[in-house]
């Protein structure tokens, strides 16, 4: 039987892969910006898994405002990655040292 | 139709953007009225906010709060939003740049603001939050032929959406482990005997460290710095001034209301940010050169005494956070719009320190306005700024923290260094190759209004200004 911790622990995962993602990746912006999807994907299986189990409509409702939010939050990042390949030439998390201290 | 009254304001901004975007997309002369459009809309709203449905309490089942509370702050973000847009007119140098986005991005930013301030409910707090998230990352990049305003936007998106994640992270186990996502049903799940869940607290936290990310509380303040330096003047001013007040009365409403109860879990946090914050403020400043990096460290350090008046919790608490989030407003607007005053001869703008040396030879008056506003930020007692720094250690101390009032008190001393260092630049060094003389009348009105409100004849405020922040406070 799956069971109400099992969805949390899963989500867990995939919240610290997010996270560390964005941490540890010193690549490309690209991955950065999947890493963020992930932590709000991993954040809509909380929610869902908690409206399923507690009856209650509001996680779900939560869930559809957090994927559309999360469309045009992609959207945006990735305008800006175009804006900033266009200056820089790359879109290296390294290139972005224009500014320090 | 009556039901929407408590939603004017909002209604004016938000109609009110999409239809000035709309319009502009079809005017083909110039784009600088939208300008002057979008000042009538934030100043509309602003009277809009008078008025007995602004007091109508919860209002659309519980999930937002049209109070007093609420209006204060609304009334600063409207207002530091229509600085933003006049200061935009002599900064923008391309004919583009002066499109019709601007204004309308400002109005939406500060849409999402008001309805951070007026939320009650963990799904209204997050649509009004990535509403002015969303807004301010574009904003941010606006100059987009500019590598370090393109580099500021991206920088500021990722670690932005990085603090979203963990704010919805932490909403999701609030709503899990309390049932609920209004404010009112949370604090019931932390007065119950949930209260020591552990789900419940790890919600806390984590919706606490999204919330200090927003605020630019030590320790996520890192991307304040390079941000407020690569981000446009204007933007950057709005950043420090409305966008902040929203963020910080938004942690003030969520501390006080969803998790008062919890006064114990979350004091701890908030005392450490705030003094975190404070000393980081005043220490990290000291080998800054750029003035825009330096105004940035110098709100991470406001926003730690903000901090120390919300520790203190309460009503007292709220009243010291409202009354020093309006002064600080006041001081950072007036700061951001004298550094829009240094340009070289040739009109381009320059913000090194070096540049300002000896300006009070070349140009005394504007010498002055900083001087005004550094001592004032620093909290130097003739000047206004000191009066908020006073009301938020009373009330740290009335509620029985007075170490915290006490260290805090002693970190001012370390910050006073970099204020006094930039008067010291100004008034004792070598006069540096002076500024080309802007002829903006407005511009130059803003800044003696706010000069004088920061001046010892700001006292004069601290009576209507108190009523004001009081009424707002008796909501907690």
């Amino acid at each position: 039987m799956i069971g109400l911790a099992h969805f949390l622990t899963v989500a867990a995962i995939l919240f610290v892969i997010g996270v560390l993602g964005i941490f540890l990746n010193r690549r490309n912006v690209i991955l950065m910006l999947m890493c963020i999807e992930l932590l709000l994907l991993s954040v809509n299986i909380n929610l869902v898994a908690f409206s399923a189990f507690l009856g209650d409509m509001a996680g779900q409702v939560f869930a559809m405002f957090v994927l559309t939010v999360a469309a045009a939050e992609a959207a945006i990042g990735l305008a800006i990655m175009v804006i900033f390949f266009r200056r820089r030439g790359s879109i290296a998390i390294d290139a972005a040292d224009q500014m320090r201290g | 139709m009556l039901y929407l009254a408590p939603i004017l304001p909002e209604a004016i901004v938000g109609l009110g953007a999409i239809a000035l975007m709309m319009v502009a997309a079809f005017v083909r002369r110039g784009s600088i009225w939208t300008h002057w459009v979008a000042i009538a809309l934030l100043l509309a709203a602003c009277v809009a906010l008078v008025g007995a449905p602004q007091e109508a309490g919860r209002v659309f089942g519980g999930m937002y709060a049209a109070d007093g509370f609420a209006a204060f702050g609304k009334v600063i973000i409207f207002l530091s939003a229509a600085v933003a847009i006049v200061m935009a007119h002599n900064w923008f140098e391309r004919d583009y740049e002066h499109g019709a986005e601007y204004p309308v991005l400002i109005l939406l930013s500060a849409l999402g603001a008001a309805v951070m301030v007026s939320a009650t409910d963990l799904m209204m707090l997050y649509v009004g939050l990535e509403l002015q998230s969303l807004s301010a990352y574009v904003l941010a990049s606006y100059r987009r032929h500019d590598e370090r305003s393109a580099e500021a936007g991206l920088k500021y998106f990722v670690l932005g959406g990085l603090a979203s994640g963990i704010l919805l992270y932490g909403i999701s186990l609030l709503y899990g482990f309390s049932g609920t996502t209004g404010f009112t049903g949370i604090a019931v799940a932390f007065a119950g005997e949930e209260a020591t869940s552990i789900g419940l607290t790890f919600g806390l936290v984590f919706t606490l460290a999204g919330i200090a990310f927003k605020i630019a509380a030590v320790p996520f303040h890192m991307w304040t710095p390079d941000v407020y330096e690569g981000a446009p003047t204007p933007v950057t001013a709005f950043f420090a001034a409305g966008q902040k007040v929203a963020a910080i009365l938004l942690a003030t409403r969520i501390c006080l209301d969803a998790m008062a109860p919890a006064l114990d879990a979350w004091r701890q946090i908030v005392i450490f940010a705030a003094l975190a914050s404070i000393i980081l403020g005043a220490v990290a400043a000291y080998g800054q050169t750029n003035v825009k990096r330096l105004l940035a460290y110098s709100s991470i350090n406001n926003v730690g005494f903000a901090l120390v008046g919300l520790a203190a919790g309460g009503e007292a608490g709220a009243q010291a956070v409202l009354f020093y989030s309006a002064i600080y407003v006041v001081m950072t607007l007036g700061a951001f719009l004298c550094v829009l005053r240094m340009r070289d001869a040739d009109g381009r703008p320059v913000e090194s320190l070096a540049s300002l040396s000896g300006l009070s030879q070349t140009r005394p008056a504007l010498a002055a306005a900083i001087a005004i506003f550094m001592f004032s930020l620093a909290g130097i007692p003739p000047l206004f700024g000191f009066w908020p720094k006073l009301m938020v250690f009373n009330a740290a101390v009335d509620a029985g923290l007075q170490l915290l009032a006490l260290a805090a008190a002693a970190a001012t001393v370390i910050g006073a260094y970099y204020y006094l260092k930039v008067v010291k630049i100004m008034y004792f060094d070598e006069p540096a190759a002076p500024f080309l003389r802007p002829r903006s009348p407005l511009e130059t009105g803003l800044i003696a209004l706010a000069a004088l409100i920061v001046s010892p004849l700001g006292y004069l405020l601290i009576g209507p200004l108190g009523r004001l922040s009081a009424n707002a406070a008796s909501v907690f």
